[in-house]
């Protein structure tokens, strides 16, 4: 069977990428972080909490709570309601269903949220209790958690493609350059290539400098149609394209591609747009070599050039392909799902105009790309948008 | 290549134990197939019935057919290393004491990927073999080895934390009066144990295979009567802490059953020597066992019970003592659950009749002293949990997985 033309999503907007500012360890719980997302969500839209009528959360820490508990506890009635457990990927499959939702006035306002404290064992309850396959074939194995598996993956994928750790250090190293210029950014020292090379194996060939730190922080945005951001006197990016895939080239031995290499084409025709034209991109940064699997498969270049891709380009704010601009998870911080709307959040910020000082220069068009649940040997959860500010 | 471990030091008895700690213990209950393959040395994987794939880790539903007929098969062992990686941060406790931890993929030649634990002479690209092994916490892991044969292979420092090898290691052989108790102090010492001791009651008494123990190097009688609590504990008062392997070979075997016999002091007999002798022996050394599972190159790893295969079904002609061993057995996995902690194995190895005086009238086959202790061995290097040595073991273990009450019938005749 082959796949139906989807319909556009003519009429669908994101207004209000609102970041609450992450700490290392956070006495808090999840709670308390979507807790206060919401409350910046309502304040920077000038909505009351009541105009809220659809929410999708996602959190790795909630413990029993889930999208349900969570209408109760900060006193909400919603007519539609979704929990999104897709850890790096959740942003994008978030942004989806609440586009549909508006689109078809399931609901006007849906309130996309993710947070997640970090007490000081929670990050390693998380790995524990991952996934079953996790649980049963991966953690008893060196309990690396996820630096161990993506390192398998990113050895095989040096080796295959004669990268060098130099070609992904460039990546981390643009990054956290643009992460001096975020206030909010955890890491607030610069580096260098000489200390990206000369940092501590984690689990090689992964070192310290490519794996990020788990914190604690929250981010959302509303999506709502074109004629209720009007109505509110909202700035608004209007919703071009999506792509999202699971358990993509199973048959791969090991990964070395992800689940938008199926759907890039369509990505780019739906929004009728080439990479080319976009003013900023936002992958995502558990690890750079991550971030270069997506150069490649989200058409920026063919696989196995992205290590010439990097070499080639400037990725900081000022360069000539503007990339993870916050400083990405890299840099500023992995606040567990929300990591995932980090990079959706700051592309949001810079097509709306509203970065501040990470901002890039008549940035008009973004892209921004999800990827997450290394349940077993490979990441399984892959997704992307594209999404333009008012003035394009 | 690895180079060979060194005989541990003596320790110093002014420093602190290192406490054992468990590798992650949570599995899915379907998981469970490879801890019985472990256990018995097996590799299995699950094979789906209906269209043939393999399928790793374990589902509940085959991933290319969706059928839920995934049953545990015995399966190829060779597979590739994809890539490989050394934890050097981990998140667990027990890996972070142990780290540099290596960890590999490995695409298996039946269909699946592996994460493996690494043997250190794994590499990239090359051909492993793959087996199922107990680790610290008694669950299953897949372990890779390279195909062949390399210098000093067991001496593996990942290798051993899967395994009991005797080498270097003290071992207490329970009853030296027996020829199995004799023939296992011999095989053990051949395997580079550093000191067997061997419990003999009244020593003063002679015995038949004396010579096998007396005098000879690295083998060391000592004075202990399993059935005798106060000669237990003073044993384990003096050689409790250097105790590595205990091999309980404590031997009582009388005919006949119920109906034939007066009363019960035969019964108590069999009860007073193995089973409570088996509780004398865990309570004096248990505890020193569980406390020294990390106690470095020479920690303590394993406790063997020699248990007649008649422990798992009742043989009339001898069915006392059959309950006697099946009340062996019962303890015997409380005993594993209270060494797991310590991360000591329990192996259990189960016998047909021996080849000795008291099972003189039974005829062939029967099991050679020689055989249980080359097995205690070999179960030990393979860090094994069952074992069934000899013929006749080896059929009542498949017959009684095929039908139980089969077994029962033809066993009374």
């Amino acid at each position: 069977m082959t796949n139906s033309k989807r319909t556009p999503y003519d009429g669908v907007v994101i207004a209000a990428p609102v970041t609450i500012p992450y700490v290392r360890y956070s006495i808090e719980s999840a709670q308390w972080w979507i807790g206060r997302a919401l409350s910046a969500l309502v304040a920077q839209a000038g909505i009351k909490a009541s105009d809220i009528d659809g929410l999708c959360v996602s959190s790795f820490t909630m413990g029993t709570d889930s999208g349900i508990g969570l209408t109760q506890h900060f006193g909400l009635c919603v007519r539609w309601l979704d929990t999104i457990p897709l850890g790096g990927a959740s942003a994008i499959a978030a942004l989806r269903k609440a586009a549909r939702a508006v689109q078809a006035h399931d609901a006007d306002i849906v309130a996309c949220v993710a947070g997640d404290t970090n007490h000081v064992d929670s990050f390693r309850l998380t790995l524990e209790n991952f996934s079953r396959f996790n649980q049963d074939a991966v953690y008893p194995y060196g309990a690396g958690g996820a630096n161990a598996s993506f390192a398998l993956i990113a050895r095989n994928y040096m080796r295959t493609f004669g990268v060098t750790r130099e070609d992904v250090g460039r990546i981390a190293v643009a990054q956290r350059a643009n992460a001096l210029r975020n206030p909010h950014a955890l890491m607030k020292t610069p580096l260098t290539i000489e200390q990206y090379l000369a940092a501590r194996p984690i689990s090689d060939p992964i070192h310290l400098f490519d794996c990020v730190m788990p914190c604690a922080g929250a981010e959302a945005f509303l999506v709502m149609r074109d004629e209720t951001a009007a109505s509110l006197g909202l700035r608004a990016a209007r919703l071009l394209s999506t792509i999202e895939r699971h358990n993509a080239f199973a048959d791969d031995p090991m990964q070395v591609r992800g689940g938008w290499a199926m759907d890039v084409g369509e990505l780019y025709a739906m929004a009728g747009v080439k990479p080319d034209d976009l003013d900023i991109v936002q992958t995502y940064d558990d690890y750079p070599v991550i971030t270069m699997m997506q150069f490649e498969d989200l058409g920026f270049c063919n696989k196995g050039e992205g290590a010439e891709f990097v070499r080639q380009h400037d990725l900081t704010i000022d360069g000539d392909f503007p990339h993870n601009t916050s400083g990405g998870q890299l840099s500023v911080g992995q606040a567990g799902a929300a990591g995932a709307y980090l990079g959706l959040v700051e592309g949001l910020r810079q097509v709306l105009g509203t970065a501040g000082p990470t901002q890039v220069k008549n940035a008009k068009l973004g892209l921004a790309s999800g990827f997450g649940m290394i349940n077993y040997d490979r990441g399984l959860a892959s997704g992307a948008a594209i999404f333009a500010g008012p003035s394009r | 290549m690895i180079d060979p471990i060194e005989p541990p030091r003596r320790k110093n008895p002014l420093l602190r134990t290192r406490l054992p700690t468990s590798p992650p213990r949570p599995r899915s209950r379907t998981s469970h197939g490879f801890t019985r393959a472990a256990a018995e040395g097996r590799f299995m994987l699950q094979r789906c019935e209906a269209c043939g794939a393999f399928a790793y880790p374990a589902r509940e539903a085959c991933p290319a057919c969706l059928s839920a007929g995934l049953a545990f098969v015995d399966a190829p062992r060779r597979g590739t290393l994809l890539a490989e990686t050394t934890a050097r941060v981990p998140s667990d406790v027990y890996f972070r004491e142990r780290a540099p931890w290596r960890i590999g993929l490995v695409r298996m030649d039946c269909g699946p990927t592996m994460v493996a634990h690494l043997h250190a002479d794994c590499a990239e690209g090359a051909p492993v073999l793959m087996s199922f092994q107990l680790d610290k916490s008694g669950q299953a892991v897949a372990f890779a080895r390279p195909e062949g044969e390399t210098p000093n292979m067991a001496d593996d420092r990942q290798w051993r934390e899967m395994t009991a090898d005797p080498k270097f290691r003290r071992v207490l052989v329970t009853n030296g009066r027996s020829v199995i108790g004799q023939e296992a102090a011999a095989a053990l010492k051949a395997a580079g144990a550093k000191t067997v001791f061997v419990g003999v009651a009244e020593p003063w008494r002679p015995f038949a295979g004396e010579k096998l123990l007396r005098g000879q190097e690295g083998i060391e009688v000592v004075t202990l009567d399993a059935a005798d609590e106060k000669s237990a504990a003073d044993l384990a008062a003096d050689i409790g802490g250097k105790v590595d392997i205990l091999v309980n070979t404590t031997e009582h075997v009388r005919p006949g059953g119920l109906l034939d016999r007066r009363g019960t002091s035969i019964a108590r007999d069999e009860i007073d020597q193995a089973y409570l002798g088996f509780i004398n022996l865990a309570q004096a050394f248990g505890p020193a066992m569980r406390m020294r599972g990390a106690d470095g190159i020479n920690n303590s790893v394993a406790w063997i019970n020699i248990l007649s295969v008649y422990a798992l079904a009742n043989w009339p002609a001898f069915g006392a003592y059959s309950a006697s061993q099946a009340a062996c057995l019962s303890l015997s996995q409380c005993l594993r659950a209270e060494l797991r902690p310590g991360g000591v194995k329990v192996m259990n190895l189960f016998t047909g009749p021996v080849d000795t005086e008291w099972f003189q009238t039974v005829p062939p086959p029967k099991v050679a002293p020689r055989a249980v202790a080359q097995a205690i061995v070999s179960g030990l290097r393979g860090g094994l949990e069952e074992m069934y040595v000899g013929d006749v073991a080896e059929e009542i273990r498949q017959r009684l997985a095929a039908n139980p009450k089969a077994l029962e019938r033809e066993l009374d005749r």
